[in-house]
């Protein structure tokens, strides 16, 4: 039983995030919607942690599998991928690989920085 | 034969779980980022799609399935998210900084690489919503008026590459903070990479999880501005 309406909630939230998505003329998918949605009910206490924690846990630790279709589907686009086969793959990981570097490097810069502040002003 | 495997609806998901477990198998056994059991199944899965002759649309007949999960996972990622807000109270400044960053060098390095290449502006606005999800990307680049199809291609196979090196990446610059960890990830490689993120640990994945979120929609407002400069 518990799964059960643990399994509930989340997909009704889901189902909201769809009503909200097809509703609001904004690029925001479901998805991102209901996350606000679960995050809000969390944080105003109408939802508690143990009411979906369980169920929660489990579908994000399957989460990889269910990219799997998609990405076997890249077999798909392969027409329309080996147009421009070296541009397109060298762009996808050397753009990744810089964001990934300066977000990553920013966070750390700032986040250090602010420490140092903080611990002056309580010296 | 072949009729058997593709009228079973339980094929589909069938394989792709043998392929991952296989593949989670490998990594324990490898331990080397190449075998990333996501990565593995993909190749396996793909493998035998072709040497079995079995269409695409016959397999995901039943692996439609475990996209239909993607949806619910991800209103899931409010949990850890929620669980480490303190976290995230108490360094906004640098999460948003580094959220920030990350886009528009997402942006401007595909700009850049554009203009090297010499692609043109079809080809150039398909690539800028990359980074994010996929759900907001196609929005993007449908747009923009780019090749939706290709940018879930290029979507996809960005997720799939933050997910198999983002450890190695992060050690190479030397970002050690879990929270900086966390918001690389989840800005260059949005969900999928988020997966591996989890993985690493409950701070590095909520803070991951919160990359998708912010750097999407600051890639909408970003994406749009960049599509004029070429």
């Amino acid at each position: 039983m518990k799964y059960l309406k643990q399994f509930g909630i989340i997909l009704a939230i889901s189902f909201a995030g769809e009503l909200l998505n097809k509703i609001l003329p904004l690029p925001i998918p479901a998805s991102i919607y209901g996350l606000v949605i679960l995050f809000a009910l969390l944080h105003f206490g109408i939802l508690k942690v143990d009411h979906v924690k369980e169920t929660s846990t489990f579908l994000i630790e399957i989460m990889p599998l269910m990219f799997i279709p998609a990405a076997v589907g890249l077999l798909e686009s392969w027409g329309i991928i080996k147009n421009n086969v070296v541009p397109y793959i060298v762009m996808t990981v050397v753009s990744t690989i810089v964001v990934m570097a300066v977000s990553g490097i920013v966070t750390q810069l700032v986040s250090k920085s602010g420490c140092k502040t903080e611990r002056r002003e309580q010296a | 034969m072949n009729e058997m495997f593709e009228n079973a609806v339980f094929f589909g998901v069938t394989i792709s779980l043998c392929a991952y477990g296989l593949g989670l198998i490998m990594q324990k056994k490898f331990k080397i980022a190449v075998f990333n059991p996501l990565l593995i199944s993909i190749i396996i899965t793909m493998l035998v799609l072709k040497v079995g002759n079995i269409s695409y649309d016959k397999y995901n007949e039943g692996a439609k399935y475990l996209s239909y999960f993607l949806t619910p996972a991800t209103v899931c990622l409010a949990v850890p998210l929620y669980e480490k807000i303190e976290l995230l109270k108490s360094n906004w400044k640098a999460i948003i900084a580094g959220i920030v960053s990350g886009v528009i060098t997402s942006l401007g390095s595909i700009l850049a690489m554009a203009a090297f290449f010499g692609l043109d502006h079809k080809e150039y606005v398909t690539f800028l919503p990359k980074s994010i999800t996929t759900a907001i990307g196609m929005g993007v680049a449908e747009e923009l008026g780019g090749y939706v199809t290709l940018t879930v291609a290029v979507i996809i196979v960005t997720g799939i590459f933050g997910n198999v090196f983002a450890s190695a990446i992060c050690k190479i610059f030397k970002i050690t903070d879990p929270i900086a960890v966390g918001i690389a990830i989840g800005t260059a490689s949005h969900a999928v990479g988020t997966a591996r993120a989890m993985e690493i640990g409950e701070t590095e994945g909520a803070m991951s999880s919160l990359s998708i979120a912010v750097a999407g929609l600051i890639t909408v407002v970003g994406a749009s501005i960049f599509a004029n400069f070429m």
